[in-house]
């Protein structure tokens, strides 16, 4: 390090007398990158650091764990998981084997997994545009109802849930008290943490905890469009709907595919909402695949098969992001034409 | 994205931290003894709370480290978080030196290689294995393997029941056999109470009944060679028997399928439930505001009324052991903290303070441990436990019959039938899940 100190001889001499003359005195003991390189080379020294973390942070797990879906790793060999016997495909083929237990038990959680994702992201995605177009116009209490709207996404995940669990309880949740007690909408108080409901529960919770995230984007978006856009609509005679169909939904469109894309991925993989709900072990019918497995991985041990698991659903989401990029773009091309 | 590969991802954390150390296995034989002047140790969390543990503690690892030079480095892991851990610290090799684990998990520990097993050299280095009860040390590890674990505090089910409650329904004494003890509760369950708490949706606690509702039934859950039956008939018995303590009895409330933090405990403490099976709830009934007469304790109900082996079985064998991690760097030292932990002295003062039972023969002659309540648990482990199947795969078993059972009662609380075909149905399902 200390090399830079003593002068040397050649072409780098002007560059020492330079800091020697001291503009920055630090850059003496930093050691003298050519200027070649300085000028080449630095954008990518900037960005190694970020390699370096991605590296060990994304890519060196993720292959391990690849690798460890050929692997046939349960606690017999997880002291010494390097030599854990090779598994070849069975991890695979036990997962997709729609007719045994387990790939049965995959399936189900998937589907289950597809019906929450889609129902939780399209309730997202409408309640927030509706709130944020409803919020445009300028109104009294319009800041107090936007800071209100966007609290559950400013809460910390597990003190939220853990309190809707507690709402969901049987015995003393606000929420048999309000619709069996109060409103007598039911005939006895309903189960919403066990049995089917715990769809429904699930849905609320995760449409709860992430249309705020849809509502601060598309509000966003929305400051965007040109006032005069509308003005010039409403002289021309069109409605509220009108405009909203022609002006509002159009201009939405790079912010709604973004949007819909990442809170597809957030929900698909939702490990926290339905941990903190439910448990290790979640109800049948709201058990979903992060969950799943959670379960074949730490809870009964067979991290090789788990792992197996985690690669499928990544290859599907690959899939469906690749697919939904693709006609999103496509779609774009056709519009701006 | 990020989250899809948590589960992969995850798994990988650690065994990525062994990678870059270099660690990873070792030799079977045990650690070394590199760093003899301390050790680190893995408290479960016994006691109210971690801080409570720990004010518990400390003076007895400051005597410790008196007598022998060694420090302690101490941290009260909370159960949660316990097995985990020892996952991680079992694929990276950097664990503690001595830890405790539940005694349901030695099997499965075992298996792993990552604990000291106590053969005779290793027990004899403690005082032998005769000073201890035999039912503990059964369920410290498989059945012809060295145990991977040493018993600390045991633990056993009893039948607790509030006095009050049953003297209002004019029941004189506690239930001894199953059919009395639905007698009772459908004497006492109207008007908003109930006869018997349960906790459906904790799985350990479903997999704890139902094991020694098989044992009356002649089931095991396991065979010989430790292959899962839970199909047999008297597995299907045995839970079906459970389940219809709410399904067809009706002693039990309907909410309670969903309760798994304890919420039978508070209902109880709030006279809202007559009865509950637990393992030592004195202490938690005294700082929900019971006082000790408010309630009595006995053993929990057998067919024939006297609790014994085989069909009379009425409680699994609960409780703490300690273990060594084999990749200690200081054994010598292990072995002299296991041996000062399961000192008479110590085990005497650790178990009066915990409220559980001392598996060390000579310590449970204390006067503590002959009231009513721990009188019952030390009976209990003493003629009428057993230990549950002791197979590497016993946490499977948890979560699949846990999951089934959990499954079951909420068709019971919904109303729906709980019938021997769809318990058959349920339990063959969870077996089928279990992957050899």
């Amino acid at each position: 390090m200390t090399a830079t100190v003593t002068p040397s001889s050649g072409h780098q001499a002007g560059a020492v007398e330079k800091t020697d003359n001291g503009g920055a005195r630090g850059r003496r003991f930093l050691p003298r990158i050519p200027d070649r390189i300085r000028q080449g080379g630095l954008p990518y020294l900037l960005l190694l650091p970020a390699v370096v973390l991605e590296l060990l942070i994304h890519i060196i797990p993720m292959v391990i764990g690849i690798w460890v879906s050929f692997r046939q790793l349960t606690q017999f060999f997880i002291r010494n998981w390097g030599n854990s016997p090779s598994a070849g495909f069975d991890n695979y083929k036990v997962a997709i084997d729609f007719d045994a237990p387990i790939g049965q038990a995959l399936l189900h959680s998937f589907l289950v997994t597809c019906a929450f994702t889609v129902l939780s992201v399209g309730l997202s995605w409408l309640l927030g545009v509706s709130a944020a177009i409803m919020l445009q116009e300028n109104f009294r209490g319009r800041s107090v109802l936007r800071t209100i709207f966007l609290v559950p996404y400013a809460l910390p995940v597990y003190a939220a849930v853990i309190t809707w669990a507690f709402m969901f309880q049987h015995d003393n949740g606000v929420i048999n008290h309000v619709l069996h007690d109060q409103l007598g909408l039911t005939d006895k108080p309903s189960f919403w943490l066990i049995g089917n409901n715990s769809f429904i529960a699930l849905v609320i919770v995760s449409l709860w905890k992430s249309w705020p995230f849809a509502f601060l984007m598309l509000m966003a978006a929305l400051q965007n469009i040109p006032r005069d856009l509308y003005e010039a609509a409403s002289i021309d005679g069109a409605g509220i709907w009108q405009q909203i169909r022609k002006i509002t939904l159009p201009s939405l469109r790079p912010v709604n595919q973004v949007l819909v894309l990442v809170l597809f991925l957030w929900t698909f993989n939702d490990f926290n909402t339905p941990y903190v709900l439910f448990g290790k072990s979640a109800p049948e019918a709201a058990d979903l695949i992060s969950i799943h497995i959670y379960q074949s991985s730490f809870v009964t041990w067979n991290f090789g098969s788990g792992s197996a698991m985690s690669v499928l659903l990544l290859l599907f989401l690959l899939l469906v992001t690749a697919v939904y990029l693709f006609i999103t773009s496509r779609g774009r091309k056709g519009s701006d034409v | 994205m990020r989250k899809a590969r948590a589960a992969a991802a995850v798994t990988i954390v650690s065994a990525l931290a062994a990678a870059v150390t270099g660690c990873g296995g070792g030799s079977s034989e045990g650690g070394s003894n590199e760093s003899p002047k301390t050790l680190t140790y893995w408290a479960s969390n016994q006691g109210p709370s971690i801080e409570a543990d720990k004010k518990i503690l400390t003076p007895e690892l400051a005597k410790f480290e008196k007598q022998t030079g060694i420090k302690v480095k101490l941290e009260v892991v909370p159960w949660s978080d316990l097995l985990n851990r020892i996952l991680a610290a079992t694929s990276s090799g950097k664990g503690p030196d001595v830890l405790n684990i539940g005694n349901t998990w030695s099997a499965s520990l075992q298996a792993t290689g990552a604990l000291l097993p106590w053969d005779t050299k290793n027990f004899d280095a403690i005082g032998g294995r005769d000073r201890f009860v035999d039912s503990a040390v059964a369920s410290a590890g498989a059945e012809g393997k060295d145990p991977s674990a040493v018993p600390l505090y045991s633990l056993a089910y009893a039948l607790y029941y509030n006095k009050a409650m049953f003297k209002d329904a004019g029941i004189t004494k506690p239930p001894a056999t199953w059919d009395e003890l639905v007698a009772d509760g459908k004497k006492i369950s109207k008007d908003g109470k109930w006869g018997l708490a349960t906790e459906g949706g904790n799985l350990s606690n479903n997999i704890h009944q139902v094991f020694v509702l098989g044992k009356q039934h002649g089931a095991d859950f396991f065979d010989k060679d430790g292959k899962p039956t839970f199909t047999s008939d008297g597995a299907v018995a045995a839970v079906k028997q459970y389940v219809d303590f709410m399904a067809k009895d009706k002693i039990i409330a309907p909410g309670n399928a969903e309760y798994a933090q304890n919420q039978s405990l508070q209902d109880f403490s709030k006279g809202k439930t007559a009865m509950v099976l637990w393992q030592a709830a004195a202490s938690t009934f005294a700082s929900q505001g019971m006082k000790p007469e408010d309630w009595g304790v006995a053993p929990v109900p057998v067919p024939s009324g006297v609790p014994g082996t085989g069909a009379q079985t009425n409680s699994m064998v609960a409780g703490i052991n300690i273990a060594v991690f084999n990749n200690t760097k200081n054994i010598d030292g292990a072995k002299k903290f296991v041996k000062f932990m399961t000192s008479d002295a110590e085990q005497t003062l650790l178990n009066k303070t915990y409220g559980s039972v001392p598996p060390v023969k000579a310590a449970q002659s204390d006067p503590a441990f002959n009231a009513s309540d721990v009188k019952v648990l030390k009976d209990t482990l003493a003629t009428s436990a057993a230990p549950l199947p002791q197979v590497a795969n016993e946490s499977q078993f948890e979560t699949t019959v846990g999951t089934a059972v959990k499954g079951l009662w909420a068709d019971a609380a919904a109303g729906k039938p709980v019938t021997t075909e769809s318990v058959k149905a349920a339990l063959t399902k969870a077996q089928q899940q279990m992957t050899p």
